[in-house]
């Protein structure tokens, strides 16, 4: 048997809105997958009512019997009165750590005094906001999307320094979530109002690509959230994670392939990923300047050709 | 209500306070707020004039120090903290948990209002910032309907400033990352969205393109007005159209809902354009002193001149103004 890897990894939540059977087609293979940590709910859109609260509870504990560790991830953009009943809800759950992905999450977990997981939204860039919510109960936190190596490098070392030990995680495959709005960009492209978008996104499982008039995909419409064309993929940088003291990478799910991204990741945290060939050639659909300090849609390989 | 005014510089915060502001709003010359442009903001002498002036004639003076503290820059935003309570500004506009936190142990007397870039859009999450660090007032961000502004202002702890005119941020503001995604500096970093270094204009055979690092934003024809890329007000192609897909360069202008914001008891309306000159802001805040005093004179018969419609069409982007997320089928 081999050591436990330092670096744990995770499947964020589905981002995109897909049906019944492809949420349960996934987590079935999911259950198999080399990762620790399984985040689990509808972060997105509160009109996306496919999966209830109870169909995810009954996926986590499915979960969590294969090994898993389940997490709840909450509504980024909590709007009405609607939303804050169903984030009750899912604070109040009883059985799994949540996710908090906004201040209303950490107001109604820190009131019940429950530990949390604070997601990338909460935008925890310095060692004084992390030790805020750490008096509070936060038990992990995600960096934000944007931070690079260096920056992060340096906070981590802050962190150790004044006693904040709570892991972080670092998003380190996926199309990068990179805004919320009121509005809803998928329905404003059929020209329906978001209140009678009869569900249109649920026909892209994996967004709809915006592009500009050259045809490059800069952005991903998801609803109301806007994610980056390209797909940031880190896992030749998961080595130096692990260095740095990164406890947690996470994944975020894609409709296609996200086996085969696992087990390259899963190798990569074991040493036994071949680095890139330097002859190959890039894949235009993947990024990962933010990671290098520089705009979040360049790769590290093409940089300066521009 | 009060009339919050923006003051980019001096000969700006002077205009806002003679033309009716009761209050104005600054940043510092660094990364430290929300509105960092070459040649814009305040030096500490600066700043202590504006104050002076404005503090003479009756009318209250905030600083905003809303971006998030950086991995490297910690002592930069406590500083500009410590700067601003020195100088004696009747409040601070933040937005990050960590120097909310400092400026409460450190200056616990000095007023806290909670920047748009903290991103609060319910009434718990304005809980929490208040339970944690005592914030006065929050500033909301530009994404609630006005039902859900009135479902709000019924239960929040702390006072409520809108935003009634001025540059229309779509996205929920301290959550959008479009801007770094493109150009590697962001709201949040370094107080910049879409910024001009990475601007560029060229003249081409399919017509004027405008640029931001290398991204086509938008092209204009010929008679087309040209307007700045700001990467979420291009035109872009999704599913074989091509528009503004995101949204068009458009301002936000709330003067007819004034009954109602009152009638929800918001405390104060915010106008937007640190960047822009004094010329928009005497223009602007003119304006909303009429139509304030208006609302205040003759109660329940409050009406929009179309002088001031008029007036504020002038200054707003793309010559056109809308209600924005406030008017639930804008969404």
């Amino acid at each position: 048997m081999s050591a436990t890897p330092r670096l744990q990894l995770s499947l964020g939540p589905v981002l995109f809105y897909w049906t019944r059977e492809r949420y349960a087609n996934f987590y079935r293979e999911a259950a198999d997958w080399p990762v620790e940590i399984i985040h689990l709910g509808e972060s997105v859109c509160s009109r996306r009512r496919d999966m209830k609260l109870d169909d995810w509870l009954g996926l986590g504990r499915e979960l969590t019997q294969s090994g898993k560790q389940v997490v709840l991830s909450s509504q980024t953009l909590i709007e009405s009165e609607a939303d804050l009943r169903d984030l009750r809800k899912l604070c109040d759950n009883g059985e799994f750590l949540v996710e908090a992905n906004d201040q209303s999450a950490l107001q109604r977990l820190a009131t019940a005094g429950q530990p949390f997981v604070a997601g990338a939204a909460l935008n925890l860039y310095n060692p004084a906001a992390l030790a805020v919510l750490s008096r509070i109960g936060m038990q992990r936190w995600e960096a934000p999307v944007e931070m690079s190596r260096d920056d992060l490098t340096r906070l981590l070392a802050d962190c150790r320094a004044q006693g904040l030990d709570a892991p972080c995680e670092v998003f380190a495959y996926g199309h990068l979530p990179l805004a919320w709005s009121s509005r809803c960009f998928t329905a404003r492209r059929y020209q329906k109002p978001k209140d009678r978008c009869q569900f249109v996104c649920q026909k892209y499982p994996e967004g709809l690509a915006l592009r500009t008039q050259e045809a490059d995909q800069v952005f991903t419409l998801n609803g109301i959230q806007t994610l980056s064309g390209a797909c940031q993929d880190l896992r030749h940088e998961v080595g130096d994670m692990a260095e740095m003291g990164v406890g947690v990478a996470r994944l975020s799910p894609r409709p296609e392939g996200m086996a085969e991204v696992i087990s390259a990741f899963d190798a990569a945290r074991r040493g036994e990923l071949p680095g890139p060939d330097p002859l190959s050639l890039v894949d235009a659909e993947i990024c990962d300047g933010y990671w290098h300090g520089r705009p979040g849609m360049d790769h590290s390989r093409t940089a300066g050709l521009r | 209500m009060e009339l919050v005014c923006p003051a980019g510089n001096l000969p700006a915060l002077k205009r806002a306070v003679d033309e009716g502001a009761d209050a104005v709003y600054f940043g510092f010359q660094n990364t430290t707020n929300a509105r960092q442009f070459a040649g814009l903001n305040f030096t500490d002498k600066r700043a202590r004039e504006g104050i002076d002036y404005a503090h003479a004639r009756g009318k209250r003076v905030f600083c905003a120090i809303n971006t998030y503290p950086q991995p490297d820059g910690w002592d930069m935003w406590t500083r500009a903290v410590d700067q601003a309570a020195d100088l004696g500004v009747d409040a601070l506009i933040m937005a990050d948990m960590g120097l909310l936190d400092y400026a409460a142990r450190r200056h616990p007397d000095l007023a806290r209002h909670l920047s748009v870039q903290g991103s609060a859009t319910s009434h718990e999450a304005l809980r929490f910032y208040h339970e944690q660090f005592g914030i006065k007032r929050a500033v909301l961000p530009r994404v609630l309907s006005i039902t859900q502004v009135r479902d709000l202002a019924k239960k929040s702890p702390v006072e409520l400033e809108v935003f009634a005119f001025g540059s229309l941020c779509i996205m929920a503001e301290g959550r959008c990352y479009l801007s770094s995604y493109l150009t590697g500096e962001s709201p949040n970093t370094r107080g910049v969205c879409s910024p001009a270094a990475h601007v560029r204009w060229q003249e081409t055979p399919e017509g004027l393109e405008s640029r931001l690092n290398g991204v086509l934003i938008d092209r204009y024809g010929e008679g087309e007005n040209a307007g700045y890329p700001t990467l979420c007000k291009g035109r872009f192609e999704v599913g074989g159209e091509t528009y503004h897909a995101i949204e068009e360069p458009t301002s936000l202008n709330t003067l007819e809902l004034l009954p109602e914001l009152q009638d929800l008891g918001i405390a104060a309306v915010k106008i937007e354009g640190r960047q822009r000159s004094p010329a928009y802001v005497s223009r602007v805040a003119g304006i909303w002193r009429q139509a304030l005093d208006r609302l205040e004179r003759t109660p329940g018969h409050f009406h929009v001149e179309p002088a001031w419609m008029a007036g504020l069409g002038e200054v707003s982007e793309g010559s056109t103004t809308t209600l924005g997320a406030y008017e639930r089928r804008w969404k």
